[in-house]
């Protein structure tokens, strides 16, 4: 019997789950802040199934109500995914270590 | 066009280099490069979305319209947010996830043959049931964050909103999802797929409003977690291992964060989400509210006894955020500094509204990150220090924890700040905290109270040094 693709996705995301634990344990408290915003950032990867929704339109109507909705997703997530990265960048820009020439 | 195969190997490596942005989290130095890895990864993705489905007509450019529109925007709001305002955009972002969560999911339900998962009204048992739970856990995620946003943006009261019978309100409402979900996936009816929306927005509405302010970091953990879950049950329906990969690492990350913040209040994570927290009136409060005596004093007491300490430990709090006054703080420590006064921070794990709030204030206002201290790295070191200057803080301080089992917040680790050898407290009134409950440091004969905004105070006492 062949084992259903499912099971397959089902190992990934458990598997993942504890990659997730792991790391996560592993992210040092002063930097909670920018984990959430990078966080928020990569699950806008979602942005993938908008623009699959998005393009579902044929060649004579790019536009239907499917679509429309995939391109609305498509502008939310990136909103997100330049927003987080960037927000994210600017953050970790300011953790400096103490400078040596000071006293 | 690019086969399924190498696709779905290329959405691999964009998962991985996902776990390795996480990664690089795990100190300061590694960070930057870790940012860098999940631009990679996104752009990875995008891209192999696009050659996979090898549709490049009008569509397409109707597809990067919408990219570049949402993207300047997301620029625009990066670049110009403060960082005092870090939780609300975070809030933000997270209803951002949600929504567009439930727009994959709703645009799949319409046309389902662009997704190959059947055809309407006849999909697939396993991808209607994945899509309906991602849909309705990226609906709570939605108007939950809302909720957070707008109450920590003040719109909305900060203070619990709690009415009789809300639990079994909540219960039935989560039941009933439950249910539709079930139905939906055994008639195939697209109206329930409409309710059920609809109650799964009401439900992350109903369940962020008794949740009060000070709350919020655990709040806001728990909706990156189900934005995460979101994601992942997105992911299932359109068979993607980078949103699998991604919605398990963010909802992991998330649960963690909670679990911290918990902690770090010592209070059950089912204790905060049946909210309520600090709007009920304990008698343990009634009971101490007879009037004892404080010592106030002002800028130039404080700054006789900095100048005379050799260490002083600064205990910032969320009052530093609201008054803006973590540059003040830092040019005080400068002059500090200058009298070869040890000057280190110490960081409650729910100092702030979200997890790493004061951290990241402080390193805006250019304090080297390793001056910054959590708990237990320097709890112990309140022993020896002269002065502790607790700056917007409040419960966390309050050794009513340590002693007085009767107490709400009996049990919560705080920062022994009673321990030094005099105590400056910045404050605006006498009022309680969060908790509702006295701070009994307030009384302490080592405690010196500055009744002023935190900014000025601070000023004023630089001045003086």
């Amino acid at each position: 019997m062949e084992i259903d693709p499912l099971i397959f996705r089902l190992s990934i995301f458990i598997l993942s789950i504890f990659v997730g634990y792991y790391v996560v344990w592993s992210v040092t408290p002063s930097l909670h802040t920018p984990l959430m915003s990078v966080t928020n950032a990569i699950s806008s990867v979602i942005i993938v199934g908008a623009i699959i929704a998005g393009l579902s339109g044929n060649s004579d109507s790019v536009f239907n109500t499917s679509s429309i909705f995939g391109f609305l997703a498509i502008a939310l997530a990136a909103v997100n995914i330049f927003g987080g990265f960037l927000v994210t960048q600017r953050m970790l820009a300011m953790y400096k270590k103490k400078k040596k020439d000071k006293q | 066009m690019i086969s399924a195969n190498l696709s779905a190997i290329f959405y691999l490596v964009s998962g991985v280099l996902f776990i390795l942005a996480l990664r690089g989290l795990s100190s300061p130095e590694t960070s930057r490069q870790g940012n860098f890895f999940g631009i990679l990864g996104m752009v990875i993705a995008i891209t192999v979305t696009f050659l996979s489905t090898g549709n490049f007509s009008t569509g397409f450019i109707f597809v990067l319209i919408f990219i570049l529109a949402g993207g300047s925007i997301g620029a625009f709001i990066a670049y110009r947010i403060p960082m005092t305002a870090m939780p609300e955009l975070v809030a933000g972002f997270h209803s951002l996830v949600g929504l567009s969560a439930v727009f994959v999911a709703i645009s799949a339900f319409l046309n389902p043959e662009a997704f190959n998962l059947g055809t309407p009204g006849n999909i697939k048992l396993g991808s209607l049931i994945e899509m309906s739970i991602g849909a309705a856990v990226g609906a709570i995620t939605f108007s939950g964050s809302v909720i957070a946003f707008l109450k920590l943006q003040g719109i909305m009261s900060g203070s619990p909103i709690t009415f009789k019978g809300q639990h079994q309100l909540n219960a039935i409402i989560l039941i009933s999802i439950a249910v539709l979900i079930y139905l939906l996936c055994s008639t195939q009816t697209s109206n329930l797929f409409w309710i059920l929306l609809a109650v799964s927005f009401l439900i992350g509405f109903l369940i962020i409003i008794p949740i009060g302010g000070a709350d919020m970091p655990v709040v806001i953990s728990m909706l990156n977690s189900y934005s995460g879950w979101a994601a992942a049950g997105i992911g299932f329906t359109l068979e993607n291992t980078a949103l699998i990969i991604t919605g398990a690492l963010v909802g992991s990350s998330g649960a963690i964060l909670s679990y911290i913040m918990c902690k770090g209040m010592n209070r059950s994570f089912f204790n905060v989400i049946l909210g309520g927290f600090g709007a009920t009136e304990d008698s343990s409060t009634s009971s101490s509210k007879e009037q004892r005596p404080v010592k106030s004093g002002n800028a130039d007491d404080a700054a006789f006894l900095m100048k005379n300490a050799s260490s002083v430990i600064i205990v910032p709090g969320y009052g530093m955020a609201v008054a803006q006054a973590q540059h003040a703080l830092r040019e005080m420590v400068d002059t500090l500094k200058k009298n070869d006064i040890k000057v280190s921070y110490a960081i409650h794990p729910v100092a702030g509204r979200m997890p790493g709030h004061m951290n990241v204030l402080l390193a805006e206002a250019n304090v080297p990150y390793d001056e910054v201290f959590e708990l237990e790295e320097i709890n112990n070191d309140f022993a020896n220090a002269d002065v502790a200057f607790v700056i917007g803080a409040n419960d966390v301080t309050n050794p009513v924890a340590k002693t007085d089992p009767q107490s709400p917040i009996y049990g919560m680790p705080v920062l022994d700040v009673e321990k030094c050898k005099s105590v400056l407290f910045v404050k605006r009134s006498l009022s309680p905290g969060y908790a509702g409950i006295d701070n009994d440091l307030f009384y302490k004969e080592n405690t010196l109270m500055l009744f002023a905004d935190a900014k000025k105070m601070t000023e004023d006492i630089t001045k003086n040094l």
